[in-house]
Protein backbone atom coordinates (compact mmCIF):
# COMPACT_ATOMS: atom_id res chain seq x y z
CA UNK A 1 0.00 0.00 0.00
CA UNK A 2 1.33 3.44 -0.89
CA UNK A 3 1.07 6.12 1.77
CA UNK A 4 -0.84 9.30 0.93
CA UNK A 5 1.26 12.14 -0.49
CA UNK A 6 2.42 14.43 2.31
CA UNK A 7 3.23 18.15 2.26
CA UNK A 8 6.46 19.38 3.84
CA UNK A 9 8.55 22.55 3.93
CA UNK A 10 10.34 21.57 0.72
CA UNK A 11 7.13 20.91 -1.26
CA UNK A 12 6.22 23.26 -4.09
CA UNK A 13 2.43 23.57 -4.01
CA UNK A 14 0.34 24.72 -6.95
CA UNK A 15 -3.28 24.86 -8.03
CA UNK A 16 -3.98 22.31 -10.79
CA UNK A 17 -5.25 23.93 -14.02
CA UNK A 18 -8.86 22.94 -13.34
CA UNK A 19 -8.91 24.65 -9.92
CA UNK A 20 -9.69 28.35 -10.14
CA UNK A 21 -9.04 30.93 -7.45
CA UNK A 22 -11.09 33.93 -8.42
CA UNK A 23 -12.43 37.15 -6.92
CA UNK A 24 -16.20 37.08 -7.08
CA UNK A 25 -17.70 40.50 -7.65
CA UNK A 26 -21.22 39.44 -6.62
CA UNK A 27 -20.08 38.30 -3.16
CA UNK A 28 -17.06 40.62 -2.86
CA UNK A 29 -14.82 37.77 -1.75
CA UNK A 30 -12.39 35.20 -3.08
CA UNK A 31 -13.79 31.84 -4.12
CA UNK A 32 -12.07 28.59 -5.02
CA UNK A 33 -13.81 26.73 -7.83
CA UNK A 34 -13.28 22.99 -8.07
CA UNK A 35 -15.13 20.16 -9.80
CA UNK A 36 -18.69 20.25 -8.49
CA UNK A 37 -17.79 22.28 -5.43
CA UNK A 38 -17.18 25.86 -4.41
CA UNK A 39 -14.94 26.62 -1.45
CA UNK A 40 -15.02 29.98 0.34
CA UNK A 41 -11.49 30.40 1.69
CA UNK A 42 -10.99 32.83 4.58
CA UNK A 43 -8.53 35.70 4.40
CA UNK A 44 -5.52 33.67 5.56
CA UNK A 45 -6.35 30.77 3.25
CA UNK A 46 -6.49 33.22 0.33
CA UNK A 47 -3.05 34.55 1.28
CA UNK A 48 -1.69 31.00 1.24
CA UNK A 49 -3.45 29.98 -1.98
CA UNK A 50 -2.24 33.08 -3.82
CA UNK A 51 1.32 32.01 -3.03
CA UNK A 52 0.79 28.47 -4.43
CA UNK A 53 2.26 29.42 -7.80
CA UNK A 54 4.25 26.26 -8.58
CA UNK A 55 7.53 28.07 -7.81
CA UNK A 56 7.53 28.97 -4.10
CA UNK A 57 8.28 26.24 -1.56
CA UNK A 58 6.09 25.78 1.50
CA UNK A 59 9.05 27.02 3.52
CA UNK A 60 9.22 30.31 1.64
CA UNK A 61 5.43 30.74 1.84
CA UNK A 62 5.65 30.27 5.60
CA UNK A 63 8.48 32.78 5.77
CA UNK A 64 6.62 35.46 3.87
CA UNK A 65 3.44 35.02 5.94
CA UNK A 66 5.31 34.99 9.24
CA UNK A 67 6.94 38.25 8.22
CA UNK A 68 3.73 39.85 6.96
CA UNK A 69 1.75 38.99 10.11
CA UNK A 70 4.70 39.28 12.54
CA UNK A 71 3.86 35.80 13.81
CA UNK A 72 5.95 32.93 15.18
CA UNK A 73 7.35 30.92 12.29
CA UNK A 74 6.59 27.54 13.91
CA UNK A 75 2.94 28.38 14.38
CA UNK A 76 2.56 29.69 10.85
CA UNK A 77 4.31 26.60 9.49
CA UNK A 78 1.92 24.30 11.32
CA UNK A 79 -1.16 26.17 10.07
CA UNK A 80 0.05 26.37 6.48
CA UNK A 81 1.03 22.70 6.31
CA UNK A 82 -2.25 21.59 7.90
CA UNK A 83 -4.28 23.63 5.47
CA UNK A 84 -2.34 22.57 2.38
CA UNK A 85 -2.44 18.91 3.43
CA UNK A 86 -6.21 19.13 3.83
CA UNK A 87 -6.61 20.78 0.42
CA UNK A 88 -4.30 18.22 -1.16
CA UNK A 89 -6.40 15.38 0.28
CA UNK A 90 -9.42 17.07 -1.29
CA UNK A 91 -7.64 17.24 -4.65
CA UNK A 92 -7.63 21.04 -4.69
CA UNK A 93 -3.87 21.56 -4.31
CA UNK A 94 -1.07 19.59 -5.98
CA UNK A 95 2.59 19.43 -5.00
CA UNK B 1 -36.25 34.45 9.20
CA UNK B 2 -37.70 35.21 5.79
CA UNK B 3 -34.82 36.62 3.75
CA UNK B 4 -35.98 39.49 1.58
CA UNK B 5 -32.92 39.32 -0.67
CA UNK B 6 -31.61 35.76 -0.87
CA UNK B 7 -27.93 35.07 -1.35
CA UNK B 8 -27.04 34.48 -4.99
CA UNK B 9 -27.01 30.84 -6.14
CA UNK B 10 -23.68 29.03 -6.53
CA UNK B 11 -24.49 26.74 -9.41
CA UNK B 12 -26.79 26.22 -12.35
CA UNK B 13 -27.74 22.80 -13.66
CA UNK B 14 -28.45 23.36 -17.35
CA UNK B 15 -30.51 20.47 -18.68
CA UNK B 16 -29.88 21.16 -22.34
CA UNK B 17 -32.05 18.32 -23.61
CA UNK B 18 -33.97 15.26 -22.48
CA UNK B 19 -32.75 13.30 -25.52
CA UNK B 20 -30.40 10.48 -24.52
CA UNK B 21 -29.31 7.23 -26.19
CA UNK B 22 -29.36 5.48 -22.81
CA UNK B 23 -32.52 4.34 -21.05
CA UNK B 24 -31.42 4.04 -17.41
CA UNK B 25 -34.43 3.08 -15.28
CA UNK B 26 -33.44 5.54 -12.51
CA UNK B 27 -33.03 8.62 -14.71
CA UNK B 28 -33.45 11.88 -12.79
CA UNK B 29 -35.47 13.41 -15.61
CA UNK B 30 -39.25 13.63 -15.14
CA UNK B 31 -41.55 10.89 -16.43
CA UNK B 32 -42.92 13.37 -18.96
CA UNK B 33 -39.87 14.03 -21.13
CA UNK B 34 -39.48 17.16 -23.24
CA UNK B 35 -39.21 16.62 -26.97
CA UNK B 36 -36.50 18.22 -29.12
CA UNK B 37 -38.90 20.77 -30.62
CA UNK B 38 -39.47 22.46 -27.24
CA UNK B 39 -35.77 22.91 -26.40
CA UNK B 40 -34.31 26.40 -25.88
CA UNK B 41 -32.18 27.59 -28.80
CA UNK B 42 -28.50 28.53 -28.66
CA UNK B 43 -29.09 32.28 -28.33
CA UNK B 44 -31.48 31.85 -25.41
CA UNK B 45 -29.07 29.61 -23.50
CA UNK B 46 -26.29 32.15 -24.09
CA UNK B 47 -28.47 34.90 -22.68
CA UNK B 48 -29.23 32.66 -19.68
CA UNK B 49 -25.50 32.24 -19.02
CA UNK B 50 -25.04 36.02 -19.20
CA UNK B 51 -27.82 36.46 -16.66
CA UNK B 52 -26.45 33.64 -14.50
CA UNK B 53 -22.98 35.19 -14.30
CA UNK B 54 -24.48 38.61 -13.47
CA UNK B 55 -26.58 37.01 -10.73
CA UNK B 56 -23.49 35.57 -9.04
CA UNK B 57 -23.66 31.97 -10.25
CA UNK B 58 -20.14 30.50 -10.29
CA UNK B 59 -20.56 27.10 -11.91
CA UNK B 60 -22.58 25.65 -14.77
CA UNK B 61 -23.21 21.94 -14.98
CA UNK B 62 -24.11 20.98 -18.55
CA UNK B 63 -26.49 18.07 -18.22
CA UNK B 64 -29.50 16.45 -19.79
CA UNK B 65 -30.58 13.90 -20.97
CA UNK B 66 -27.34 13.66 -22.81
CA UNK B 67 -25.96 17.19 -23.33
CA UNK B 68 -23.77 16.07 -26.24
CA UNK B 69 -26.99 15.35 -28.15
CA UNK B 70 -26.95 19.13 -28.68
CA UNK B 71 -24.76 20.04 -31.63
CA UNK B 72 -24.18 23.48 -30.08
CA UNK B 73 -22.70 22.08 -26.84
CA UNK B 74 -19.24 23.44 -27.68
CA UNK B 75 -20.65 26.89 -28.43
CA UNK B 76 -22.58 26.93 -25.16
CA UNK B 77 -19.53 25.85 -23.13
CA UNK B 78 -17.44 28.53 -24.84
CA UNK B 79 -20.00 31.21 -24.05
CA UNK B 80 -20.29 30.20 -20.39
CA UNK B 81 -16.49 30.01 -20.02
CA UNK B 82 -16.12 33.49 -21.52
CA UNK B 83 -18.43 34.77 -18.81
CA UNK B 84 -16.06 33.34 -16.17
CA UNK B 85 -18.35 30.46 -15.24
CA UNK B 86 -16.72 27.18 -14.17
CA UNK B 87 -17.92 24.64 -16.73
CA UNK B 88 -18.66 21.00 -15.95
CA UNK B 89 -19.98 18.44 -18.41
CA UNK B 90 -22.18 15.71 -16.94
CA UNK B 91 -22.36 13.09 -19.65
CA UNK B 92 -23.08 9.47 -20.53
CA UNK B 93 -20.08 9.85 -22.89
CA UNK B 94 -21.54 7.67 -25.64
CA UNK B 95 -21.90 10.55 -28.13
CA UNK B 96 -18.40 11.95 -27.56
CA UNK B 97 -15.25 11.28 -29.57
CA UNK B 98 -11.71 12.66 -29.77
CA UNK B 99 -12.75 15.52 -32.07
CA UNK B 100 -15.53 16.76 -29.84
CA UNK B 101 -13.38 16.49 -26.72
CA UNK B 102 -10.69 18.57 -28.41
CA UNK B 103 -13.29 21.20 -29.33
CA UNK B 104 -14.66 21.20 -25.77
CA UNK B 105 -11.15 21.74 -24.35
CA UNK B 106 -10.70 24.66 -26.77
CA UNK B 107 -14.07 26.02 -25.66
CA UNK B 108 -12.75 26.18 -22.09
CA UNK B 109 -14.36 23.15 -20.47
CA UNK B 110 -13.05 22.68 -16.91
CA UNK B 111 -14.23 19.22 -15.87
CA UNK B 112 -16.01 16.09 -17.09
CA UNK B 113 -18.23 13.72 -15.16
CA UNK B 114 -19.01 10.37 -16.79
CA UNK B 115 -21.63 8.00 -15.43
CA UNK B 116 -21.10 4.25 -15.39
CA UNK B 117 -23.81 1.68 -14.84
CA UNK B 118 -21.71 -1.29 -13.68
CA UNK B 119 -18.11 -2.50 -13.64
CA UNK B 120 -18.32 -4.68 -16.76
CA UNK B 121 -20.12 -4.41 -20.12
CA UNK B 122 -22.79 -7.07 -19.75
CA UNK B 123 -24.38 -5.68 -16.59
CA UNK B 124 -23.75 -2.07 -17.54
CA UNK B 125 -25.29 -2.32 -21.00
CA UNK B 126 -28.33 -4.17 -19.62
CA UNK B 127 -28.94 -1.51 -16.93
CA UNK B 128 -28.45 1.38 -19.36
CA UNK B 129 -30.48 -0.32 -22.07
CA UNK B 130 -27.84 0.43 -24.73
CA UNK B 131 -25.55 -2.19 -26.29
CA UNK B 132 -21.90 -1.17 -26.39
CA UNK B 133 -22.31 1.76 -23.99
CA UNK B 134 -19.83 0.59 -21.36
CA UNK B 135 -16.91 0.02 -23.75
CA UNK B 136 -17.59 3.40 -25.33
CA UNK B 137 -17.64 5.12 -21.93
CA UNK B 138 -14.26 3.67 -20.97
CA UNK B 139 -12.75 4.73 -24.29
CA UNK B 140 -14.08 8.27 -23.90
CA UNK B 141 -12.93 8.46 -20.26
CA UNK B 142 -9.40 7.70 -21.46
CA UNK B 143 -9.68 10.38 -24.17
CA UNK B 144 -10.83 12.87 -21.55
CA UNK B 145 -7.76 12.15 -19.39
CA UNK B 146 -5.47 12.19 -22.42
CA UNK B 147 -6.82 15.65 -23.25
CA UNK B 148 -5.73 16.80 -19.78
CA UNK B 149 -9.23 17.24 -18.40
CA UNK B 150 -10.00 16.15 -14.83
CA UNK B 151 -12.49 13.31 -14.59
CA UNK B 152 -15.14 12.34 -12.08
CA UNK B 153 -16.67 8.92 -12.42
CA UNK B 154 -20.28 8.77 -11.30
CA UNK B 155 -21.10 5.22 -10.23
CA UNK B 156 -24.87 4.95 -9.97
CA UNK B 157 -25.51 2.23 -7.39
CA UNK B 158 -28.53 0.07 -6.52
CA UNK B 159 -29.38 -3.50 -5.53
CA UNK B 160 -28.37 -4.90 -8.93
CA UNK B 161 -24.79 -3.59 -8.85
CA UNK B 162 -23.99 -2.60 -5.26
CA UNK B 163 -22.10 -5.88 -4.73
CA UNK B 164 -19.68 -4.71 -7.45
CA UNK B 165 -18.70 -1.56 -5.59
CA UNK B 166 -15.10 -2.66 -4.99
CA UNK B 167 -14.66 -3.20 -8.75
CA UNK B 168 -16.25 0.20 -9.48
CA UNK B 169 -13.68 1.88 -7.23
CA UNK B 170 -10.88 0.03 -9.03
CA UNK B 171 -12.36 1.18 -12.35
CA UNK B 172 -12.24 4.82 -11.20
CA UNK B 173 -8.58 4.44 -10.18
CA UNK B 174 -7.60 2.68 -13.40
CA UNK B 175 -9.23 5.40 -15.52
CA UNK B 176 -7.31 8.12 -13.68
CA UNK B 177 -10.41 9.74 -12.17
CA UNK B 178 -9.64 12.17 -9.36
CA UNK B 179 -13.17 11.89 -7.96
CA UNK B 180 -15.69 9.12 -7.63
CA UNK B 181 -19.29 9.81 -6.79
CA UNK B 182 -20.95 6.76 -5.35
CA UNK B 183 -24.47 7.85 -6.10
CA UNK B 184 -27.26 5.70 -4.78
CA UNK B 185 -30.26 5.98 -7.04
CA UNK B 186 -32.83 8.42 -5.77
CA UNK B 187 -36.49 7.55 -5.68
CA UNK B 188 -38.26 10.20 -7.67
CA UNK B 189 -39.70 9.96 -11.16
CA UNK B 190 -38.20 6.99 -12.98
CA UNK B 191 -36.35 5.80 -9.87
CA UNK B 192 -39.56 5.77 -7.85
CA UNK B 193 -41.31 3.87 -10.62
CA UNK B 194 -38.50 1.27 -10.53
CA UNK B 195 -37.88 1.36 -6.79
CA UNK B 196 -38.47 -2.35 -6.16
CA UNK B 197 -35.92 -3.21 -8.85
CA UNK B 198 -33.35 -0.78 -7.41
CA UNK B 199 -33.49 -0.49 -3.64
CA UNK B 200 -30.67 -2.40 -1.89
CA UNK B 201 -31.00 -4.51 1.24
CA UNK B 202 -29.71 -3.12 4.51
CA UNK B 203 -26.97 -5.75 4.52
CA UNK B 204 -25.84 -4.69 1.03
CA UNK B 205 -25.77 -1.09 2.16
CA UNK B 206 -23.79 -1.80 5.32
CA UNK B 207 -21.21 -3.73 3.34
CA UNK B 208 -20.97 -0.84 0.85
CA UNK B 209 -20.40 1.66 3.64
CA UNK B 210 -17.54 -0.50 5.00
CA UNK B 211 -15.98 -0.69 1.53
CA UNK B 212 -16.18 3.10 1.12
CA UNK B 213 -14.66 3.76 4.54
CA UNK B 214 -11.70 1.49 3.78
CA UNK B 215 -11.24 2.81 0.23
CA UNK B 216 -11.23 6.44 1.37
CA UNK B 217 -8.38 5.67 3.75
CA UNK B 218 -6.48 3.56 1.22
CA UNK B 219 -6.83 6.09 -1.61
CA UNK B 220 -6.42 9.30 0.36
CA UNK B 221 -4.76 11.97 -1.78
CA UNK B 222 -5.37 9.97 -4.98
CA UNK B 223 -9.13 9.53 -5.25
CA UNK B 224 -11.80 11.59 -3.51
CA UNK B 225 -14.94 9.54 -2.90
CA UNK B 226 -18.28 11.27 -2.39
CA UNK B 227 -20.87 9.01 -0.85
CA UNK B 228 -24.34 9.57 0.53
CA UNK B 229 -26.44 6.92 2.24
CA UNK B 230 -29.75 6.39 0.44
CA UNK B 231 -32.61 8.14 2.23
CA UNK B 232 -34.63 5.03 2.95
CA UNK B 233 -31.92 3.78 5.31
CA UNK B 234 -30.88 7.15 6.72
CA UNK B 235 -31.60 8.45 10.24
CA UNK B 236 -31.56 12.08 9.23
CA UNK B 237 -32.58 13.66 5.95
CA UNK B 238 -30.02 14.85 3.44
CA UNK B 239 -29.57 18.59 3.01
CA UNK B 240 -31.31 18.35 -0.33
CA UNK B 241 -29.79 20.83 -2.81
CA UNK B 242 -28.16 22.51 0.21
CA UNK B 243 -31.62 23.86 1.03
CA UNK B 244 -34.50 24.75 -1.26
CA UNK B 245 -33.65 27.83 -3.36
CA UNK B 246 -30.49 28.48 -1.35
CA UNK B 247 -27.61 27.44 -3.61
CA UNK B 248 -28.78 25.83 -6.84
CA UNK B 249 -31.14 26.25 -9.65
CA UNK B 250 -32.05 23.98 -12.46
CA UNK B 251 -33.23 24.95 -15.93
CA UNK B 252 -35.17 22.40 -17.96
CA UNK B 253 -34.68 21.92 -21.72
CA UNK B 254 -37.72 24.12 -22.36
CA UNK B 255 -36.50 26.87 -20.01
CA UNK B 256 -38.44 26.32 -16.80
CA UNK B 257 -36.47 27.36 -13.73
CA UNK B 258 -36.65 24.89 -10.84
CA UNK B 259 -35.10 24.78 -7.35
CA UNK B 260 -34.18 21.12 -8.01
CA UNK B 261 -34.46 18.71 -10.90
CA UNK B 262 -37.38 16.79 -9.36
CA UNK B 263 -39.40 19.84 -8.29
CA UNK B 264 -41.95 19.44 -11.06
CA UNK B 265 -43.35 16.43 -9.19
CA UNK B 266 -44.83 18.99 -6.76
CA UNK B 267 -48.00 19.75 -8.70
CA UNK B 268 -49.09 22.67 -6.47
CA UNK B 269 -46.09 24.72 -7.66
CA UNK B 270 -45.90 26.52 -10.97
CA UNK B 271 -42.52 27.33 -12.40
CA UNK B 272 -41.54 30.36 -14.42
CA UNK B 273 -39.49 30.26 -17.60
CA UNK B 274 -36.36 32.11 -18.70
CA UNK B 275 -38.34 32.97 -21.83
CA UNK B 276 -40.77 35.03 -19.72
CA UNK B 277 -38.75 36.63 -16.94
CA UNK B 278 -35.13 37.48 -16.05
CA UNK B 279 -33.33 34.76 -14.14
CA UNK B 280 -32.52 37.08 -11.22
CA UNK B 281 -36.18 37.98 -10.72
CA UNK B 282 -37.17 34.31 -10.76
CA UNK B 283 -34.46 33.45 -8.22
CA UNK B 284 -35.43 36.29 -5.89
CA UNK B 285 -39.20 36.42 -6.21
CA UNK B 286 -40.73 33.39 -7.88
CA UNK B 287 -43.43 31.94 -5.57
CA UNK B 288 -42.12 28.43 -6.25
CA UNK B 289 -38.68 29.45 -4.95
CA UNK B 290 -40.11 31.35 -1.99
CA UNK B 291 -42.40 28.46 -1.04
CA UNK B 292 -39.79 26.39 0.86
CA UNK B 293 -36.92 28.85 1.14
CA UNK B 294 -35.40 29.34 4.60
CA UNK B 295 -37.11 27.94 7.69
CA UNK B 296 -40.39 29.81 8.11
CA UNK B 297 -42.38 27.30 5.99
CA UNK B 298 -41.33 24.40 8.23
CA UNK B 299 -43.74 22.29 10.25
CA UNK B 300 -42.88 21.13 13.77
CA UNK B 301 -40.67 19.45 14.82
CA UNK B 302 -38.46 20.86 12.01
CA UNK B 303 -39.03 24.53 12.86
CA UNK B 304 -37.62 24.20 16.38
CA UNK B 305 -35.06 21.50 15.49
CA UNK B 306 -31.43 22.46 16.08
CA UNK B 307 -30.57 20.93 12.69
CA UNK B 308 -33.01 23.15 10.77
CA UNK B 309 -30.17 25.13 9.18
CA UNK B 310 -28.07 22.02 8.59
CA UNK B 311 -30.47 19.86 6.60
CA UNK B 312 -32.99 22.63 5.77
CA UNK B 313 -35.86 20.23 6.27
CA UNK B 314 -34.54 17.60 3.86
CA UNK B 315 -36.32 16.90 0.62
CA UNK B 316 -39.71 18.30 -0.35
CA UNK B 317 -40.16 15.92 -3.27
CA UNK B 318 -39.66 12.96 -0.96
CA UNK B 319 -42.11 14.37 1.57
CA UNK B 320 -44.64 14.54 -1.25
CA UNK B 321 -43.84 11.08 -2.61
CA UNK B 322 -44.16 9.33 0.77
CA UNK B 323 -46.30 11.57 3.01
CA UNK B 324 -48.57 12.84 0.26
CA UNK B 325 -47.88 16.54 0.78
CA UNK B 326 -44.78 18.59 0.10
CA UNK B 327 -44.61 20.47 3.41
CA UNK B 328 -44.57 17.35 5.59
CA UNK B 329 -41.52 16.32 7.63
CA UNK B 330 -39.15 14.45 5.30
CA UNK B 331 -39.80 10.77 6.11
CA UNK B 332 -36.05 10.16 5.94
CA UNK B 333 -35.88 11.90 9.33
CA UNK B 334 -36.38 9.65 12.35
CA UNK B 335 -38.60 12.40 13.82
CA UNK B 336 -41.15 11.76 11.05
CA UNK B 337 -44.14 9.56 11.93
CA UNK B 338 -43.57 7.88 8.55
CA UNK B 339 -39.90 7.06 9.17
CA UNK B 340 -40.62 3.45 10.15
CA UNK B 341 -42.73 3.06 7.06
CA UNK B 342 -39.88 4.18 4.83
CA UNK B 343 -37.61 1.51 6.32
CA UNK B 344 -40.40 -1.07 5.99
CA UNK B 345 -40.84 -0.26 2.28
CA UNK B 346 -37.11 -0.69 1.75
CA UNK B 347 -36.98 -3.97 3.67
CA UNK B 348 -40.01 -5.42 1.91
CA UNK B 349 -39.15 -4.40 -1.64
CA UNK B 350 -35.48 -5.36 -1.40
CA UNK B 351 -36.32 -8.81 0.00
CA UNK B 352 -38.27 -9.99 -3.05
CA UNK B 353 -36.94 -10.84 -6.50
CA UNK B 354 -36.40 -7.60 -8.47
CA UNK B 355 -39.11 -6.90 -11.05
CA UNK B 356 -38.20 -6.08 -14.67
CA UNK B 357 -37.00 -2.53 -15.28
CA UNK B 358 -39.34 0.00 -16.81
CA UNK B 359 -36.78 1.66 -19.05
CA UNK B 360 -36.67 5.41 -19.47
CA UNK B 361 -38.00 6.31 -22.87
CA UNK B 362 -40.47 8.80 -24.25
CA UNK B 363 -43.91 7.26 -23.96
CA UNK B 364 -42.83 4.36 -21.68
CA UNK B 365 -45.29 5.46 -19.02
CA UNK B 366 -48.67 6.89 -19.88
Amino acid sequence: MTSPPAIGEASVPRLPPHIKLRFDEARQRWVLLAPERVLMPDEIAVEILQRCDGMATVGSIVGSLAEKYAAARDEVARDVIDMLQDLMDKGVVAA
Amino acid sequence: MTPSAPEPPLALLAELTHRCPLQCPYCSNPLALERAASELDTATWCRVFDEAAALGILQVHFSGGEPAARKDLEALVAHAAERGLYTNLITSAVLLDAGRIERLVKAGLNHVQISVQDHEPRGADRIGGYAGAHAKKLAVARLVRAAGLPLTLNAVMHRQNLDHLEAMIELAVSLGAARLEVAHTQYYGWGLRNRAALIPTRAQLERATEIITAARQRLKGRLVIDYVVPDYYARRPKSCMGGWARRFLNITPAGKVLPCHAAETIAELSFESVTERPLAAIWRESPAFERFRGTSWMPEPCRSCDRREIDWGGCRCQALAIAGHADAVDPACEMSPLHERLAAIAAEESAGAPPEFVYRRIGAIV
